[in-house]
């Protein structure tokens, strides 16, 4: 990992991150408390951090609170129908193999409706760099259970607690074959910058796992306070556990919260298995793909 | 512009529909595209996938039809031609990414070989019953075009156009071919590359800071950027204004939602496709489409032996719906006789262009096989009795 570079402020800015942001746009609409800016500041510096070319990040969002991001980041952005950011990253991905994108979408975008893109393109190891922000709810719509809502959660459709099975998303995403795989909450902001940064220069199929407080529908339900209260809890239950098996990394609604990076292994990507298979197959009649060039 | 030689396979060949339907994707310039089987579709993709690696682009095979129908949308953003197949039930997997690219007026391509539905259905057997699920089959309100070719040479010749006219308008075009076309083994020429027109993308001039994705040209179609261009610009599915940000005013919704229609009316009547023979003197007109308007040549054949002045009008545009073309013939017929493979949909169209003006005689069928040309006759001789 490289060491944070100081970021100065730009002149007539009044923090480091706003070139980075459609600052036409603001105010954003995230709730007092919500994870989801301090997770797009995590971003921002990882962007500055990894110094990509921001001309060549794409990044591409679902529906939901999270899938709002993609709305407020200055780059090239996709704010598409609700589970299958993953498709059109893929898509645009291999029309233009120099682009980096970035999906960026929340925990019901793209484990229930979008779970089967998720596994596919894991499996596929196609390079696309998928953040989650896991609110354990369905925030946009008011706060319904998802596939991550732990048991006892009250929920605007388990009125009388959440009972069913979660996926445990990290688990998930190693066993269909991703190349990186990690867990945060907004409470480490620098591991999740560092993290970002890393699958910004990582090939394949990466994916992070942020746990973000949802305040106004998750834990007013539950009685579990607001945003100051998920950081007490986020410094107080999580455990930093780099490598550590992902099968023992089940969430509840109050245990422990295993952290860190669990999974960092190169694979060949997609394209890569493509470029070989065609060339055994084909030798020289095998001609690269030229799809972005053919407007 | 004319056709990339390197997509065109000049030469006289014979070849289904499917096949020759992606072979037009390759000599339009389509280099990426995506799939997932269903019959009776699947040849159109199976063939670019053998293609496409000589060519150079990419095919891949998604996990389902959503996958493949939003894919594409992000192939086009990243500056390819692109384009999906599918038949029925695929097709309503794919409605909601029609949408989509209504509203972000995503230039791409959808092929539906039709097959008998609904549901399951006919897997191998005809229909044309998707008609009015291509023109409406996403929630809200918006424009598309959809093409009818009726002979495998034309699944060439039209997919070249389907192309064209999506990057001419900004907008999905549908191939609304059937089971029996993309099966149907024929001559199909395709023409040297510099005899091959093709539409370019039309990418804007104008600098990142001065550029705003969805300001419309005089032709109300907005020119386009490309991710990685330098542009960073935004794209959304929710109503939006000029910029490309989402903006819930009733004025932005109005606005836009009018433009996404209106941009295609110049392809409803003066630009309409379609192919016509004896209306000049024609009491009886039969409006037909895809695999069912040969099935009613025979049929006019007949009529005209009998001494009925019969004439034809072949839909090969049926959206938008050359409505003012209908409308002109029914002040001067007695009746319109509209065969098609599912229980009504087109005709409900030339019901309303007509107007009451001349009777408009469904020849309804339910699909799994082709009319009967005297079914027709029969219809035909009855409009003039």
């Amino acid at each position: 990992m490289t060491e944070a570079t100081t970021v100065e402020i730009p002149e007539g800015a009044q923090n480091p991150v706003e070139p980075f942001l459609r600052m036409d746009r603001m105010p954003h609409i995230w709730c007092p408390g919500c994870g989801i800016g301090t997770t797009v500041n995590c971003f921002t510096r990882a962007l500055i951090d990894s110094k990509a070319n921001l001309d060549k990040v794409a990044i591409v969002s679902g529906i939901g609170c999270t899938g709002r991001v993609a709305g407020y980041a200055h780059l090239d952005s996709f704010h598409t129908t609700h589970g299958r950011a993953i498709p059109f990253a893929t898509g645009m991905k291999l029309a233009n193999p120099e682009l980096k994108v970035v999906v960026y979408s929340g925990d019901g975008d793209l484990f229930a409706i979008g779970g089967n893109h998720f596994i596919h393109a894991a499996r596929r190891n196609m390079d696309i760099k998928v953040i989650c922000v896991n609110n354990m709810t369905y925030a946009m719509t008011g706060g319904q259970s998802s596939s991550t809502t732990p048991a006892q959660v009250i929920s605007a459709t388990s009125p009388y607690g959440a009972f069913e099975p979660t996926f445990n998303l990290v688990a998930l995403a190693e066993a269909a074959g991703a190349s990186y795989v990690a867990r945060w909450t907004t409470y480490h902001v620098k591991q999740l910058s560092r993290s970002m940064e890393e699958v910004l220069k990582k090939k394949g199929f990466c994916f992070i796992e942020v746990l973000s407080p949802c305040p106004t529908l998750y834990q007013r339900r539950n009685k579990m306070g607001d945003g100051l209260d998920a950081m007490k809890y986020y410094k107080q239950a999580s455990k930093i556990r780099n490598g550590a098996p992902t099968g023992e990394c089940t969430l509840s609604k109050s245990g422990e919260i295993v952290v860190g990076k669990f999974v960092d292994r190169d694979r060949p990507d997609y394209l890569e298995l493509l470029r070989a298979q065609m060339t055994e197959s084909l030798g020289e009649r095998y001609v690269e793909s030229e799809a972005s060039c053919s407007c | 512009m004319h056709a990339d030689p390197k997509g065109v396979l000049t030469g006289v060949h014979f070849l289904d529909g499917d096949h020759a339907c992606c072979e037009g994707t390759l000599a339009a310039g389509a280099r990426f595209a995506a799939g997932y089987p269903i019959t009776p579709s699947t040849e159109v993709v199976e063939r670019f996938a053998s293609r496409i690696p000589t060519v150079g682009g990419i095919f891949i095979q998604m996990e389902d039809e959503l996958a493949a129908s939003i894919a594409i949308q992000g192939a086009v953003w990243a500056g390819a031609k692109a384009f999906t197949v599918t038949s029925g039930p695929g097709f309503s997997l794919m409605m909601e990414h029609i949408g989509l690219a209504a509203m972000t007026e995503t230039p791409c391509v959808f092929v539906d070989v039709q097959r008998g539905g609904p549901s399951t259905g006919l897997p191998t057997l005809p229909s044309q019953a998707d008609m009015m699920q291509a023109r409406w089959g996403s929630h809200g309100d918006y424009g598309i075009i959809a093409l009818c070719p009726n002979s495998p040479q034309e699944c060439f010749d039209l997919t070249i156009q389907a192309f064209n006219l999506s990057e001419e308008f900004r907008v999905p075009v549908m191939m609304m071919m059937d089971e029996c076309v993309g099966h149907m083994t024929e001559k199909v020429v395709i023409p040297e590359p510099d005899q091959i027109e093709v539409t370019p993308r039309r990418y804007t001039k104008l600098s990142p800071e001065e550029y705003r994705p969805f300001e419309p040209r005089e032709d109300l179609v907005p020119d386009m950027a490309r991710a990685g261009a330098g542009y960073r610009f935004h794209i959304t599915g929710l109503t939006h204004d000029e910029r490309g940000y989402p903006n819930m005013s009733v004025e932005t919704q109005d606005r836009m939602v009018r433009r996404l229609q209106t941009k295609l009316e110049p392809l409803a009547n003066g630009r309409a496709l379609c192919e016509t023979e004896n209306l000049e003197d024609a009491d009886v007109v039969v409006v037909s489409y895809g695999i069912t308007s040969r099935v009613a040549q025979r049929a006019i054949q007949f009529a005209r032996a009998r001494g009925i002045r019969a004439g034809k009008f072949r839909l090969i545009t049926a959206w938008p719906f050359p409505a003012e073309r209908i409308r002109e013939l029914a002040g001067r017929v007695k009746a319109f006789v509209v065969p098609e493979l599912n229980l009504g949909q087109m005709v409900l169209e030339v019901e309303r262009a007509a107007m009451g003006k001349a009777k408009v005689i469904p020849v309804s069928h339910a699909g799994g096989t082709v009319h009967n040309p005297d079914t027709i006759l029969n219809a035909i001789v009855e409009a003039v009795r």
